[in-house]
């Protein structure tokens, strides 16, 4: 009999339920969507996929994702900054009101938003009247909803990084000579850029196939606010399987394509580090 | 460079961190600050680099004030606990750190030959490519001073520098930096509660209690000559012995010791004597040997129980004790403070009884 070699016991066990688990949750799902547009051959899921409003549908889903989860990156660091670093009264109530995207249905949020930036609401009236943009029934709506949801992604992730931060390498960067801005570019950011990314990873994954805050205040407007996962469901309502399910293999292979980059970025940054 | 501390107050909250210190370093000279944990020796190099504000005080560094300069702007150097070296630059970049961050930064090919020339001199040239984090702590250490002495500085700080590193990398690191400095002649201070690290590496030392200096000398004046009854009993680590003057003797609370004599105003007194102060001889009297240290060279530390107390001493000579023994202590040494803080040395009695 060989030693026994590791403290955790019951690795078979353990190793057993994991892929059981992951087979029934997600692979097994996962096969389903990705072989489901194949049934009608693949010269209808090329069609399906090539058309007008289902490529717009596709843009749309995954620029505003993008565009959101990038505009939610140096929103949540400076959130982050102010929850870790600095002191103020009703600090708690703020690190618990950033939760609240968690929590939240998103449909109350999704209804919430949409009455707040429509043409009367109390955000939407005075941007329209002062800059002359409409919020709510746009693109910028759109975005301004996955920012809305994707933001506790971000300043999750970080939070625990920049705690652990050591204050005395910001000293040290003082000490050598450095200003503020030069130590957080030189020092600070690097230091938090894997955290950075994978707040950015996460923040996008939720935003692309968010559903209930975005119908609301899109105005699904075929080829032009019309989102990849209300396509879906129009298209489940019409009774077009084999059409749902292209647009959602479409969705399965282009955010995994990003989510690989940005994990495989993460790993370079953090090779250095480790 | 001439720095000079000028009645430094330091609070943070109620709580004094510095209590109106005021301290001249001469240049070139290597000063240790000495002094047990909270006693503000820390604070006092935070406040010396800039990176902690006074509330009140002046601080002149060559004649300059810079009190209220910004630590970026004082030209420190200043090595940390931590060491807090950029976990995700390279060593190279790590040095190179101080000259790339200058307003007129200077040419690719200065910058290159002088983190080298550090590496260098710090031994540690061939890790120039590596990360923090695959080095030692020793190594970690040369990185961090090699940083540090990239700026030149006119003054460098070292907080606790030895005490990341096992026993014996310390000794070795203390004698090669007590070297470099010797070798490069900048004004150096070091934070330390460790005496024995103060005083092998310092030309002065600063003994620090609560927030002040008690005594700014050589180590062989805080030994022979220790200003308060804190110092004595810090830096010689010493046994503390409470005792009564009257008519030039002096008589101890605890019963073990037998009574010496003293040149010292009546009332109560506190002595403190060191291993080397105070004499075990076998025989009478109401201690007991708990256990014998080995010193080397036939020298031994009889560590004796009389009492409460626990005393170190010294055997008399042409007697052996063990352990359990039960025996007497006189002293032949030591420094007695009256409670109005005068001192007097215990002078050895001229006929041992």
């Amino acid at each position: 009999m060989t030693a026994r070699l590791s403290a955790i016991p019951g690795l078979r066990l353990t190793l057993g339920v994991t892929l059981l688990w992951l087979s029934v949750v997600v692979l097994v799902p996962l096969s389903a969507v990705a072989l489901r547009p194949f049934h009608g051959g693949g010269d209808a899921m090329w069609a399906t996929l090539a058309d007008a409003r289902v490529l717009s549908a596709l843009r749309l889903s995954f620029g505003s994702a993008l565009l959101a989860a990038a505009l939610d990156v140096p929103l949540g660091l400076l959130l982050v900054y102010a929850i870790v670093r600095l002191r103020f009264p009703g600090r708690r109530l703020l690190d618990a009101v950033i939760d609240l995207p968690f929590a939240l249905p998103t449909a109350v949020a999704g209804i919430a938003l949409a009455a707040l930036t429509a043409p009367n609401g109390w955000i939407g009236a005075p941007v329209q009247e002062v800059l002359g943009l409409k919020i709510a029934y746009t693109r910028a709506g759109i975005v301004y909803a996955l920012m809305f949801t994707g933001l506790p992604f971000i300043v999750r992730t970080i939070e625990p990084v920049l705690r652990d931060f050591q204050r005395e390498a910001e000293e040290a960067a003082a000490t050598l000579g450095a200003t503020r801005g030069q130590t957080l570019r030189r020092v600070v950011l690097p230091a938090l850029a894997p955290a950075l990314i994978a707040g950015f990873g996460l923040a996008f994954a939720r935003a692309v196939g968010e559903y209930g805050s975005v119908i609301f205040i899109a105005g699904n407007v075929p080829r032009a606010t019309e989102i990849a996962p209300l396509l879906i469901v129009i298209r489940l309502e019409e009774y077009d399987d084999a059409g749902a399910a292209a647009v959602g293999l479409a969705m399965l292979v282009l955010s995994f394509a990003v989510l690989l980059a940005t994990s495989l970025l993460q790993r370079r940054l953090r090779a250095s580090v480790a | 460079m001439t720095v000079e501390m000028i009645d430094v107050v330091r609070r943070f909250g109620a709580t004094p961190a510095l209590e109106g210190v005021s301290l001249t370093l001469r240049e070139g000279e290597f000063t240790a600050l000495l002094g047990p944990s909270g006693s503000g020796k820390t604070t006092f190099l935070r406040v010396l680099a800039g990176l902690e504000g006074s509330d009140s005080g002046t601080i002149r560094i060559a004649g300059q004030d810079v009190t209220r300069v910004a630590a970026r702007e004082r030209g420190i150097g200043m090595m940390f606990q931590s060491y807090a070296l950029f976990r995700h630059m390279t060593v190279f970049e790590n040095v190179a750190f101080g000259l790339r961050v200058r307003r007129r930064r200077p040419p690719e090919a200065e910058i290159s030959a002088r983190v080298r020339r550090l590496l260098d001199m710090m031994q540690v040239s061939e890790l120039e490519r590596r990360y923090p984090a695959q080095i030692s702590g020793g190594q970690r250490q040369r990185v961090a001073l090699a940083r540090a002495l990239a700026i030149e500085p006119r003054l460098l700080l070292l907080d606790e520098p030895f005490s990341a590193l096992d026993a014996l990398v310390r000794k070795e690191v203390r004698r090669w930096l007590r070297g470099l400095h010797d070798q490069l002649g900048i004004t150096t201070v070091l934070v330390t509660h460790d005496q024995e690290e103060a005083m092998e590496l310092a030309d002065s030392i600063a003994v620090m209690e609560r927030g002040r200096i008690a005594q700014f000398d050589t180590a062989q004046r805080l030994l022979s000559a220790p200003a308060t009854p804190f110092v004595a009993a810090f830096v010689g680590e010493a046994a503390r012995l409470d005792c009564e003057v009257r008519n030039g003797m002096v008589r101890f609370a605890n019963e073990a010791l037998g009574s010496v004599c003293a040149d010292l105003q009546d009332g109560p007194a506190t002595a403190f004597a060191r291993a080397g102060d105070v004499f075990a001889s076998s025989g009478g009297g109401g201690a007991r040997v708990v256990l014998v240290r080995e010193t080397g060279g036939g020298r031994r530390i009889l560590v004796v129980q009389a009492g409460d107390a626990v005393i170190d001493a010294t055997g008399v000579e042409g007697e052996h004790l063990s352990r359990g023994d039960t025996c007497g202590l006189t002293l032949r040494g030591g420094h007695l403070f009256a409670s109005n803080g005068s001192r007097v040395t215990i002078v050895p009695p001229t006929d041992p009884a």
